[in-house]
């Protein structure tokens, strides 16, 4: 095993590598564009095997991860934000035809307004289309949790494509210290791609991905895809003990930061809950008892462990850096389905929104989330949910607007009258 | 003599044996389908067909599939870039030797003109600058004929469609994809109908000896769309051909070649008069102008080749 420093970008690459895939196929996108530079540089220098392909857009993208998959080889492919959503009718495509790849996404905001930086938009949009998804906090999670992807997306338990995150910027930007696990290693617990009857040959034929007439044949796909992705639970631990037993390193469904003694939690997904972890130590240090939750197992999502978790604290501050317009956070809405009729005391939930666009979140928000719970279990009520902003924040852009108006009324001025 | 003249001399040099299965829940008199069989019996079983959406969708409904090879439906727009993930695919397990040279398949993208002339188009340029060893085979009923035949990028001047009811019909012009396609220099180009099957016999056979695109434009004559009798379909298949309105042409090396010159070529009305989709050109009177503007265009065309 040896050390280095790389970026989430770099990591994910190894991950490809060491999982050996056969074939890549690639679009360009910030922040994306490292990961398939590096794997191109590799395959073009000889230093990993398989075959790269560029396409002219992610909707071909994803259409020939699915084919190829479904020919019986191992596909990687990443994208980013608005390629997954331009690749979004062959996501949910490509997952019914249960032909298993990994696909990262590094996220990144939505347009409109356009921009690089990163929040999780672009992947919730992609919550329902079949992909199972695994969320990252570190560069090393990134590298692990792609071959952990792999023995899940092929288990034939399961047989669904797996899309594992990381922030833009936050991750694929960074450099962090990351273990290189040992290739043969690697090898070993990722196996070969055994497609089994999902493949092209002449001496089998195989009619895939077949139109079907009416909602019995419909309805009995679609269910097989969910009870796939359900065995995905089961499958996930088993597949992330065996990582820890080779590695040494658990990656569980949902991590618990100091959370065991906890009245209060923090949760929070990718890399900004490290931020989160930072202020939990502060406050520990003044008397709280408070923890973080952060989910790794997105979908399926594990919703009985949630509500173990959960299980007798007093209050939890859901804070997703994502926004269903109309509605509020994702992941708040998902824990509070989680939790809706346990049998235990459960915990006052308070819904925050923020890190929208890669938008820091400062200690001393994490500290006045952590007394808008706490005063809200003490009331027993959950708060109205939040949107995250300051008013140095505001100030800023009621200045970017002045400076916008005033030219503006220059250039009434100046424009020709008649 | 070229091999593939070779192989077709005449009629009775056809595939007699048939290989696509029938009972499918294609309309009646369906010119796609007819070309479909016969590609189908020279490219034979060791293929398999990348569909996009469209009729052609429907031969493949769960549990039956009228084809003796193999089959996958993508969506509308990305058919070849699927058949690039399954040529990669099966390029890379004859590499690693993890399966033989027996098992590998002809990759035949399979779509509508809605497909090939729009959604479609980019996908199809991608796979032809990467130079894909495929076939793509376009059955073009000249209009989105799963979803009640609207105007598409192939349809022709003055034709009715669901979303052109006009008096003057669809007021744009069918697009030269063969002339898009053979920009971008692939292996083979052609154009082909059913109702001239030893025309189609001998360029399937001559694209089924080479290697990267070959890229196939069948017109279809679609009895529902263009409302005609469907005893007819062949009749108009041959009008299209006769009338100059379907030149047969292939491009091979850089050159365009005319397979079938229509000699003498008969007035387009002929062809047009036998379809509903027309029907507006000369009820409840001529539209004289019209009907010039087709039949010059038409002229236009020829005047440059004979
Ligand atoms: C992305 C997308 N948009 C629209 C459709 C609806 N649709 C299905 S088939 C079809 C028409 C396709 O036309 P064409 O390619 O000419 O094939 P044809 O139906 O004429 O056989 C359309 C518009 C679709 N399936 N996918
Ligand atoms: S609508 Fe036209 S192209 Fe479609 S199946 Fe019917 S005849 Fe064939
Ligand atoms: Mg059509």
């Amino acid at each position: 095993m040896t050390r280095r420093l790389l970026t989430g970008n770099g990591a994910a690459a190894w991950g490809a590598r060491l999982a050996r895939a056969d074939y890549i196929p690639a679009f360009p996108i910030t922040p994306q564009t490292e990961i398939i530079e590096s794997l191109g540089q590799w395959i073009d220098t000889g230093a990993m095997p398989g075959r790269m392909v560029t396409f002219e857009s992610e909707h071909s993208m994803i259409t020939a991860a699915g084919s190829a998959a479904a020919t019986g080889v191992r596909v990687f492919s990443a994208t980013s934000s608005q390629g997954l959503l331009y690749g979004m009718e062959m996501l949910y495509t490509v997952a019914g035809w249960r032909a298993p790849f990994v696909l990262v996404n590094v996220s990144r905001g939505l347009a409109s307004p356009i921009t690089l930086e990163p929040d999780h938009n672009d992947v919730l949009a992609a919550r329902d289309c079949g992909f199972l998804q695994i969320h990252c906090a570190t560069c090393q999670e990134v590298l692990d949790s792609i071959l952990i992807a792999y023995r899940l997306a092929e288990d034939p338990q399961v047989r669904l494509p797996v899309i594992v995150n990381l922030d833009g910027f936050y991750l694929s930007f960074t450099r962090e210290p990351v273990e290189l696990p040992d290739v043969q290693a690697c090898a070993n617990y990722v196996g070969s791609y055994d497609a089994e009857n999902v493949r092209f040959r002449a001496s089998a034929p195989e009619s895939q991905a077949v139109a079907v007439l009416g909602g019995g044949p419909y309805s009995y796909f679609r269910y097989e895809t969910q009870l796939a992705a359900m065995n995905g639970l089961a499958v996930y631990d088993e597949v992330a003990d065996g990582f820890a037993q080779v590695f040494g390193r658990l990656h569980g469904a949902v991590e618990a930061y100091r959370s065991e003694d906890a009245e209060y939690v923090f949760v929070m997904m990718g890399s900004f809950a490290t931020k989160a972890k930072e202020a939990v130590d502060q406050l520990r240090n003044a008397g709280w008892r408070i923890g973080l939750l952060r989910p790794r197992l997105v979908r399926p999502f594990p919703a009985a462990r949630w509500s173990e978790l959960l299980a007798g604290k007093r209050g939890a501050a859901i804070i997703d850096q994502n926004l269903s317009f109309g509605m509020g956070g994702v992941l708040h809405t998902e824990i509070a389905s989680a939790l809706y009729g346990m049998n235990a005391v459960q915990p006052v939930l308070a819904s925050f929104v923020g890190g929208l666009g890669g938008r820091d979140i400062s200690p001393q928000e994490f500290f006045e989330m952590a007394g808008v719970i706490r005063d809200a279990a003490q009331r027993g009520e959950s708060p109205p949910p939040r949107l995250l902003y300051t008013e140095d924040e505001l100030r800023e852009v009621r200045k970017l607007q002045a400076v916008a108006q005033v030219e503006r009324e220059e250039l009434a001025k100046n424009e020709p009258k008649g | 003599m070229t091999e593939s003249q070779i192989r077709f001399r005449r009629m009775k040099d056809l595939p007699s044996t048939h290989l696509l299965g029938t009972g499918t829940p294609m309309c009646a008199g369906c010119g796609g389908l007819e070309a479909l069989h016969e590609i189908y019996d020279i490219l034979g079983e060791k293929t398999v067909f990348v569909n996009a959406a469209g009729c052609m969708t429907l031969l493949s409904v769960y549990p039956f599939t009228p084809v003796r090879g193999s089959w996958l439906y993508t969506a509308m727009a990305s058919a070849p870039a699927g058949a690039q993930g399954i040529r990669d695919a099966l390029d890379i397990l004859l590499e690693r030797k993890a399966i033989t040279a027996e098992e590998d398949l002809e990759v035949v993208v399979l779509t509508g003109d809605g497909a090939a002339y729009g959604m479609g188009l980019s996908a199809t340029s991608g796979a032809m600058e990467r130079n894909l060893d495929f076939v793509y085979i376009c059955y073009d009923n000249e209009g989105y004929g799963n979803t009640g035949q609207q105007y598409s990028g192939a349809t022709p001047h003055g034709a009715r469609t669901a979303t052109s009811l006009g008096s003057h019909g669809f007021g744009g012009y069918k697009k030269d994809l063969f002339s898009i396609w053979a920009a971008h220099r692939p292996a083979y180009v052609a154009t082909v109908i059913g109702a001239e099957p030893l025309d189609l016999a001998r360029k399937i056979e001559k694209a089924r000896t080479l290697h990267g695109p070959r890229m196939i434009i069948a017109l279809a004559p679609c009895p529902t769309g263009w409302d005609y009798d469907p005893k007819e379909s062949v009749e108009i298949g041959k009008l299209a051909v006769k009338t100059g309105v379907w030149p047969l042409r292939e491009y091979i090396d850089g050159k365009v070649v005319h397979t079938k010159m229509p000699h003498p070529r008969i007035p387009v009305e002929e062809y047009l008069m036998r379809q509903g989709r027309f029907r507006h050109l000369f009820e409840p009177q001529r539209d004289q102008q019209l009907l010039g503007e087709i039949q010059q265009r038409v002229d236009a065309y020829w005047s440059g080749i004979e």
